[in-house]
């Protein structure tokens, strides 16, 4: 094979097929005899819920890890790859959900990054920019050479990858979840891309979960569970409940029945806040919002536009510098956790492996967390092990937490079981102001159902439920109002049931609520 | 394999590890003394027979056990609470020293008064010690690594000052010969020996139950759990609504405390006076010993037990084939190395059963 043969000097890839992969790690099988095929013009999505062994297999094919067992195939000839660069040179290339880009660095200058300069050690970016333009021109990637990476927007980093493994020479790109962190709107340029990239003749490898996505953009559909190939098929005549059923091995629900909940009373009410990150730059400016008993508002937005400070702030984690925060009528403007707990509130935390769980604690020592001072669990700071044993067990089993007894430690459960209990540990206080940051995030499908339904049985004893995501979909199914967060700032209110995800989009892209409403005419939404 | 089949294996590997620390230790320990032109069959024998071989050597390895104890416990709440106490020295002179004090000047005859004032009093100057860089740490952020060596420097001149200026015994003075040390304590303040004439003495009892009570607080109490949770993730115990800074300062304040009963164990059960050097590096050694034991305070006791041992039989073998005293020294020295390395060693494994499940 042509391992050593210069980048542009490589063959195009025709075809290429991973056959039975399989790789083992220590107690885990991560890919059973794996089958999948891309040809040259193709998108093809590859769909899977979390730990069903997507990015194992992409890992396999940038060559981050070898297989253990199979081969992978370009044009019908066997290859092996020792490291990424064997795969560059292949033609492999790989845009990452985390951006691998230098911040204060140019486009330009981050393009050149580990490139062989024509003059030595001194950098030629005249050359760069030239095949850059060639390239940009090409597929019609709109961005500034010159400007500095921390200037762009996510949409345009992610141009700037996918600029830079062009550059490589790349002719099969490997996208992992390349939209989540973009607006529905920015979603579509970038569908723009991918489609011209295909007609290019690139192969386009599309991993993704979300199913609607999956369906618009892609020639064939393989469906990765637990480590196995389900299928690989065209994109004719498929729908989401059928993907959703493969990925799941079960019949999923994915629109929930909403029964009409009374609203009681203001739970939450969020008046002028500002909050600073840690570098003390405002991130969260003069935000209002109310929440009532029995709804559920969304918080809709794309990622860092302020839910993080925000949700830290709503919690006691963060001192807001301005506003308040009121709870069933008090003031926790400033207050810490403990007093927002004592207050009736309940917090699903954004990370949950950071923040919501101590991991080298056993399942009860984990449910206790925010009670363990309190009685039944303790009383006089001893312990009262019967009561805590009763209480978790009884959880466990409502939540469906998935264990073999309570005193294993929880960093050995999946991501799903961990948020089911944390779920458990919220609720089961029964409580009056839930705020729920990514409450599904890396939950497998069956899952993040369960959670939702949780939720939604929440909303009608009462809670006041303030959901902050960043899946769309989510905040849709779920929400009976929805307020759009852009760069801290509400863009407005909105009633779930009649917005579209064109009007959220505008709104998640800085255009608040008013003028979306003139742009709109009648169509449009709005709470007044 | 069954979790708790899975579980009970690796609980005896964490048991195993130290040992097998220890083992190695020796063997490298044997080449240095083949080096020496000693043999080292004849070396080890006396080591063990020094510490295990006879009543009066296991009174001896209990006595040097005892410190070791009551310093390794502190250490056990410390670092479960995620602070590193270096302090252990100084909190062991402190305590000496004030214990001392209120031996020597209080005018009080009641032993049942007297005693437990002396403890008291080591107990918080411990406290203190320990406190300063806690709450340093808590307030200010100030890494307690180095202002616990600081105060050991401290505490250091300070004993240095005391004994050889107004705790010097009058008699040293009298005699012209100026030997740092304090005055023999009045007899009321001497620990009851438990087999007289050995020096075996209710210190040890104090200090077994205590390891006892700070595994019952440890491990059955909200205070216990608090500082577990704030050493495991600070991130997780904030959510919960736990006072990070506090339980943090806490966890090392109650290791100051116990180091500074350690130096008053040592001063009115064994030594019944203060002299330059009280601490005996009882404070480094203590940590091992928690390590040894896995931080957990049941499994301090054996390990201070193993370790007293050593320090014992390192004598003798050093007396029976006549090396340098360094060699004890760097014997010692290489166990603790290779410890610390079999620590990071079961961390990573326990790291990386984890990030398997």
């Amino acid at each position: 094979m042509a391992l050593n043969q210069k980048p542009h000097m490589a063959q195009h890839i025709r075809k290429l097929q991973m056959v039975d992969i399989t790789k083992r790690f220590p107690g885990v099988l991560a890919n059973d005899r794996v089958n999948l095929e891309v040809n040259e013009g193709e998108i093809l999505a590859l769909l899977g819920e979390n730990g069903a062994g997507k990015s194992t297999l992409m890992k396999q094919l940038y060559g981050l890890y070898k297989p253990d067992g199979g081969t992978i195939k370009i044009n019908d000839e066997a290859v092996e790859f020792h490291s990424p660069t064997d795969a560059i040179n292949a033609g492999i290339g790989m845009i990452h959900q985390h951006f691998m880009l230098v911040s204060n660095l140019t486009v330009l200058e981050n393009i050149a990054l580990g490139l062989k300069s024509s003059r030595g050690p001194f950098l030629d970016l005249d050359v760069v920019r030239k095949k850059t333009m060639e390239i940009c021109e090409k597929y019609k990637l709109i961005v500034n050479p010159d400007a500095y990476i921390w200037q762009l927007a996510v949409g345009e980093q992610q141009r700037v990858e996918i600029i830079k493994a062009l550059y490589r020479g790349a002719d099969l790109l490997i996208l992992d979840e390349p939209t989540a962190v973009l607006t529905p709107q920015e979603v579509e340029e970038f569908f723009v891309i991918l489609k011209k990239m295909a007609a290019a003749n690139h192969s386009l490898i599309f991993i993704s979960h979300k199913l609607h996505e999956v369906i618009e953009i892609s020639d064939q559909i393989a469906v990765l569970r637990d480590g196995r190939s389900v299928s690989q098929e065209r994109n004719v005549n498929l729908t989401k409940t059928d993907l959703a059923e493969k990925m799941v091995g079960r019949p999923v629900v994915l629109q929930y029945e909403k029964d009409s909940c009374p609203n009681i009373g203001l739970r939450l009410s969020i008046q002028d806040l500002c909050v600073n990150n840690d570098w003390d730059e405002e991130r969260v400016s003069n935000f209002s919002l109310d929440v009532y008993g029995g709804e559920i508002v969304g918080l809709a937005g794309v990622s860092g536009n302020g839910q993080r400070e925000l949700a830290q702030s709503l919690s006691g984690l963060r001192k807001p510098t301005q506003g308040k925060i009121m709870v069933n009528g008090k003031d926790l403007t400033y207050a810490g956790p403990y007093e927002h707990n004592l207050a009736g509130q309940s917090y699903i935390p954004e990370e949950r492996n950071k923040e919501g769980i101590v991991k080298d604690f056993n399942i009860s020592e984990n449910f206790i967390l925010e009670d363990h001072d309190k009685e039944p669990y303790s009383r006089h700071s001893f312990f009262n092990f019967p009561n805590i044993t009763n209480k978790t067990q009884r959880a466990v089993d409502n939540f469906t937490v998935k264990t073999p007894n309570l005193n294993v430690m929880i960093k050995n459960l999946s991501g799903g079981n961990v948020q089911k209990l944390i779920l458990a540990r919220e609720l089961e206080r029964d409580p009056s102001v839930l705020i729920a940051a990514q409450p599904t995030r890396g939950v497998d499908i069956g899952a993040s159902e369960y959670i939702h339904r949780r939720l939604l049985a929440q909303r009608c004893k009462g809670t006041a439920t303030l959901l902050i995501s960043e899946d769309l979909d989510e905040i849709r199914a779920l929400s009976d109002r929805i307020a759009v967060i852009f760069e801290g700032r509400l863009m407005g209110v909105v009633d779930a049931a009649a917005v579209t995800t064109q009007q959220l989009g505008l709104m998640m892209a800085g255009i608040p609520r008013d003028e979306v409403k003139e742009q709109m005419g009648e169509a449009f939404a709005a709470i007044s | 394999m069954s979790i708790k089949a899975q579980r009970f294996i690796n609980s005896i590997i964490d048991v195993i590890i130290p040992l097998l620390a220890t083992v190695i230790a020796l063997i490298l320990g044997a080449f240095m003394l083949i080096a020496f032109g000693k043999n080292p069959a004849e070396a080890y024998a006396a080591l063990i027979s020094g510490a295990f071989g006879s009543s009066r050597a296991l009174i001896q390895t209990t006595l040097k056990a005892t410190p070791l104890l009551l310093v390794g416990i502190g250490i056990c709440i410390a670092f479960r609470g995620g602070v590193t106490n270096i302090g252990g020295e100084g909190q062991i002179v402190v305590g000496a020293l004030s214990s001392a004090a209120v031996a020597l000047y209080v005018p009080i005859e009641s032993r049942w008064v007297l005693i437990p004032l002396c403890f008291l009093a080591a107990i918080v100057a411990g406290g203190i010690w320990g406190g300063i860089p806690g709450i340093l740490k808590a307030r200010l952020g100030v890494n307690e690594i180095l202002t616990t060596v600081m105060m050991n420097s401290i505490a250091v001149y300070l004993s240095n000052y005391l004994l050889r200026g107004p705790m010097i015994d009058p008699r040293e003075i009298e005699m012209g010969t100026r030997a740092s040390q304090t005055a023999l304590l009045p007899e009321n303040t001497f620990l009851t020996r438990l087999a007289p004439p050995t020096q075996l003495n209710t210190g040890s009892l104090l200090a077994v139950l205590l390891a006892v009570v700070v595994y019952i607080m440890m491990w059955k109490t909200t205070v216990g759990y608090r500082i577990r949770a704030v050493g495991l993730n600070p991130d997780a115990s904030r959510y919960g609504g736990i006072n990070v800074p506090v339980y943090q300062a806490l966890a090392i304040t109650l290791a100051g405390s116990l180091a500074g009963l350690a130096g008053a164990v040592e001063v009115l059960g064994v030594q019944h006076r203060v002299f330059e050097n009280i601490s005996a590096s009882y404070g480094f050694n203590g940590i091992v010993a928690a390590l040894f034991g896995n931080l957990h305070p049941l499994g301090t006791i054996p390990a201070s037990f193993l370790f007293g041992g050593l320090m014992v039989g390192g004598n003798k073998l050093q007396r029976t084939v006549q090396v340098n005293s360094a060699f004890v020294d760097t014997l010692l020295g290489l166990v603790v190395l290779i410890v610390v390395a079999a620590k990071i060693v079961s961390v990573n494994r326990s790291k990386r059963r984890a990030k398997n499940a």
